[in-house]
C-alpha cells in the first residue's frame, strides 16, 4: 500500500513535469511549429496518447473514504480509492467468470451481482476486466516514464561527456558502453530484475540501464560533431567556461534528439515490461501480467476471451499510437529526414 | 587485415571481461549468499542448512578468491553445479543446444530471407498505394507484442484449424519439423514488421544513387535493378541489422521454448528465472554475450568479402 502511494506521486510528477517542459518549449517559435506540424499530422494518436494519460492520470488521484466505499468490510473502507475507481460502483466484482454484459456466471449459471453491468465481463476472481484494463494504463505510463527519467538523464550526462571531453573518458565510456551492449538485452534485464528483487522500481531500474547505452551512443557522436562548430570554437575564443559552452551551446542542440528518443524509447519499454510479465518478473497491474494471466483460458471449453482481448487491445492501441507518434516526430524534427521530404 | 583482425579479437576478449566483472558485481557483491541460499531452500530453511549450503556452493570463499574462481572457472566453461537441484550446467546446457539451434537458425534465416523480400516488394512500388499499404502493415505488425503473436499462433493454427500440434518436442527428423514449424512460423512473423520497415527505407534511399539511374539508362528492366544493384548495394546496413537483431533473438527463443514446450536453453533459462537459480543464469548471460560479440567480429570480416572498398585498418 505504501508503494502505491508513492508510485502515485511519481506518476502525477512525470505528468507535471511533461507539462512543464511542453510549456518552456512552447515558447520557441520552431517548437512551436513542430506542434503544430505533429498535431495536424497524427490526430487521432496524439488524442490516444491524451486519453490514456488522462486515465493514468484519474488513477493516480486516490484519497481515503467518501462515498458508499465498500460495506461492512472495515479494511476496503481504509484502502484509498483513486478517482478512477470513485468511477465504478463499490464491491463491483463477482465470483468468478462471466461474459461481457452477461447476467449470469460463464461456468455454472448462478445469477450475478451486477447482472449486465460488467461491459467487458469478469475474470476468474470476478474482478471487472474494464476496470483492471484502464488501471492498467498507469503502470504503463510509469514503466516508460520513470524508466526515460533513469535512462535520458544517464544518457544525457556519460554520452556528452564522452563526446565532449574525449581522452581517456571516453575511452572508459566506450569500454562500458560496449560491455553493456554486448550482453543480449532480454538477458541483462532478466539479470537485473533477479539480482535487484521484484518490485515496480527495480523493473524500471533495470530497464532503466538496459536502454541508456543506445541513446547515449547517438549523443556522444552528436556531441563529437558540434564540439568542432565553428559557434563552440567562437565560445570557447570568448573565454566561455567548458560547462558554460555544454550548457549553452551543446545540450540545446541535443533537444531534438532526446524529444525524439523518448517517444521511440517509450513503446519498446512498454512491449519489453510485457515480455518481463510473461516471465513472472513483471510489474503488478500491467497489460503484460493480464496477457500472461489469461494465456491458460484459449484452451478453456467454452473459450474465455475477454481478459486477453481487453488488455491486448488496450496495450496494442497505445504502443501504435506511440509508433506513429514517433515516426512523425523523428520526420519533423531530424534535419535529415526533413531535408529528404523537400 | 590480419593486425586489425588480432586487434578486435583482443577488444572483444576485454569486452567479455568486462560482462564477466559485471556479473561478478551483481551476482557476488550486490547478491546476498544468506538470501541465494533462501531463496533456493525455502524461507524456513535452518541457519545451519543455510550455512551448509552456502558452503557447498562456493559462495563463502573470500572475495578476491571468488573472484578469480569466477573468471577461471568461465572462461574453461566449467559451470559448475545448478543453485537449484545440483545438476552439472554444462551438461545441461550441451543437451539444450540443439533444439535450441534446431529453432532459432530457421527463425533468423527464413526472417531475414521474409523481412528481405518483403521490403524489396514495398520499395519496387515506391511512393504508390502498395508502398504505403506495406508500410502501414508493417507498423502494425510491429506494435504487436510477441506475446500475442504466441497466443494467436498457437489458437489460430494449434486450435481452430489444427495444422500442427500445439506444443511438444521430439528430435527425431521424420517428426522434428511439425513440432517446429509452428515455432519458426510465430518467431519470423513477430520479427518481419520492424525489420521490412528498416530494409525498406535503406533500398528506397539507395534507389535514388547515381548507379540506378545509370542502369536505367542502359536499358536495365526494374526488377533486375532492384535485385542486381540496389540489394547488392545495400547489403551492409542489411547485415548489420541483421546481426544488432541477434540480442532479439534471444528473446524470441526464451519465450518460444517455454511456450512451445521446447527443451532448448530458452526452457533451461526460464527454469532458472523460475527456480531463482543463479548459477545457470550466469553460465547462459556469458556464453549469450560470448556468441554476440563473436558474431560482431564475423560481421566486420564479412563487410570485406560483402563490398572489397571497405578496408579494414
Amino acid at each position: 500500500m505504501e508503494a502505491q502511494v508513492w508510485v502515485n506521486g511519481i506518476v502525477a510528477g512525470l505528468l507535471l513535469g511533461l507539462a512543464l517542459a511542453a510549456f518552456r518549449l512552447r515558447s520557441n517559435r520552431l517548437w512551436r511549429d513542430a506542434g503544430r506540424e505533429l498535431w495536424r499530422r497524427r490526430r487521432l494518436a496524439l488524442l490516444v496518447v491524451t486519453a490514456f494519460v488522462a486515465v493514468a492520470l484519474c488513477d493516480s488521484i486516490a484519497w481515503v473514504g467518501g462515498g458508499d466505499s465498500g460495506g461492512d468490510d472495515t479494511l476496503a473502507r481504509h484502502r484509498p480509492r483513486s478517482l478512477l475507481d470513485r468511477v465504478f460502483p463499490a464491491e463491483f466484482r463477482e465470483r468468478s467468470y462471466s461474459a461481457p454484459l452477461a447476467g449470469v456466471e460463464f461456468y455454472g449459471g448462478a445469477p450475478l451481482d451486477h447482472p449486465g453491468m460488467h461491459l467487458l465481463g469478469t475474470d476468474i476472481l470476478g474482478r471487472d476486466v474494464l476496470h483492471l484494463t484502464l488501471r492498467g494504463a498507469r503502470v504503463a505510463l510509469l514503466i516508460g516514464g520513470l524508466t526515460s527519467l533513469i535512462a535520458i538523464p544517464l544518457a544525457l550526462l556519460v554520452g556528452v561527456s564522452a563526446g565532449y571531453f574525449g581522452g581517456r573518458l571516453d575511452d572508459a565510456v566506450f569500454f562500458l558502453m560496449s560491455v553493456l551492449a554486448s550482453i543480449p538485452s532480454l538477458l541483462l534485464l532478466i539479470t537485473l530484475v533477479m539480482v535487484l528483487g521484484r518490485g515496480p522500481v527495480q523493473v524500471c531500474i533495470a530497464l532503466g540501464v538496459t536502454s541508456w547505452v543506445a541513446f547515449a551512443r547517438v549523443l556522444r557522436g552528436e556531441t563529437l560533431k558540434l564540439r568542432e562548430q565553428d559557434y563552440v570554437q567562437a565560445a570557447r575564443t570568448l573565454g566561455v567556461s567548458e560547462l558554460g559552452i555544454v550548457w549553452r551551446h551543446i545540450l540545446p542542440n541535443l533537444t531534438h534528439l532526446v524529444v525524439i528518443h523518448f517517444v521511440l524509447l517509450f513503446s519498446g519499454l512498454v512491449l519489453a515490461e510485457a515480455v518481463l510479465a510473461w516471465l513472472g518478473l513483471g510489474i503488478d497491474g500491467s497489460w503484460g501480467q493480464m496477457i500472461d494471466q489469461a494465456r491458460d483460458e484459449l484452451a478453456r471449453e467454452p473459450v474465455v476471451w475477454w481478459n486477453l482481448a481487453a488488455a491486448s487491445a488496450a496495450l496494442f492501441s497505445l504502443i501504435l499510437a506511440f509508433n506513429l507518434v514517433g515516426d512523425a516526430v523523428r520526420d519533423i524534427l531530424d534535419p535529415r529526414t526533413a531535408a529528404e521530404r523537400s | 587485415m590480419l593486425s586489425y583482425l588480432l586487434r578486435r579479437l583482443v577488444y572483444g576478449f576485454a569486452t567479455v571481461l568486462g560482462v564477466l566483472l559485471l556479473l561478478y558485481v551483481l551476482f557476488f557483491l550486490y547478491a546476498e549468499p544468506g538470501d541465494i541460499a533462501r531463496r533456493a531452500l525455502g524461507e524456513k530453511a535452518a541457519p545451519e542448512a543455510i550455512a551448509q549450503w552456502i558452503r557447498n556452493h562456493g559462495y563463502d570463499r573470500p572475495a578476491p578468491r571468488l573472484l578469480l574462481d569466477h573468471y577461471r572457472r568461465m572462461l574453461t566453461f566449467d559451470f559448475g553445479r545448478s543453485d537449484a537441484d545440483d545438476s552439472p550446467i554444462a551438461l545441461r546446457l550441451r543437451r539444450g543446444l540443439g533444439p535450441t539451434l534446431a529453432l532459432t537458425l530457421p527463425v533468423f534465416a527464413l526472417g531475414l530471407l521474409a523481412a528481405t523480400t518483403l521490403a524489396l516488394f514495398v520499395a519496387y512500388f515506391r511512393d504508390t498505394y502498395i508502398d504505403r499499404a506495406g508500410v502501414a502493415l508493417c507498423v502494425l505488425g510491429m506494435s504487436v507484442s510477441i506475446l500475442l503473436y504466441i497466443i494467436g499462433g498457437q489458437f489460430l493454427i494449434g486450435k481452430v484449424l489444427r495444422w500442427f500440434p500445439i506444443s511438444g518436442f521430439d528430435p527425431s527428423p521424420a517428426v522434428v519439423l511439425r513440432f517446429l514449424a509452428l515455432p519458426v512460423l510465430v518467431g519470423v512473423a513477430a520479427g518481419v514488421g520492424s525489420d521490412a520497415r528498416f530494409y525498406r527505407t535503406v533500398f528506397v534511399e539507395e534507389s535514388n544513387r547515381d548507379y540506378v539511374r545509370t542502369a536505367r539508362a542502359k536499358g536495365c528492366g526494374d526488377a533486375r535493378i532492384m535485385v542486381r544493384h540496389v540489394l547488392r548495394n545495400a547489403l551492409i546496413p542489411l547485415l548489420t541489422r541483421a546481426v544488432m537483431a541477434i540480442p532479439l533473438l534471444f528473446t524470441g527463443f526464451i519465450l518460444l521454448e517455454s511456450f512451445f514446450g521446447i527443451p532448448g536453453i530458452g526452457s533451461l533459462t526460464v527454469d532458472a528465472i523460475q527456480g531463482n537459480d543463479f548459477a545457470t543464469l550466469r553460465a547462459v548471460v556469458f556464453l549469450g554475450s560470448l556468441l554476440f560479440v563473436l558474431a560482431q567480429i564475423l560481421t566486420d570480416v564479412a563487410y570485406t568479402l560483402v563490398d572489397p572498398r571497405v578496408r579494414l585498418s
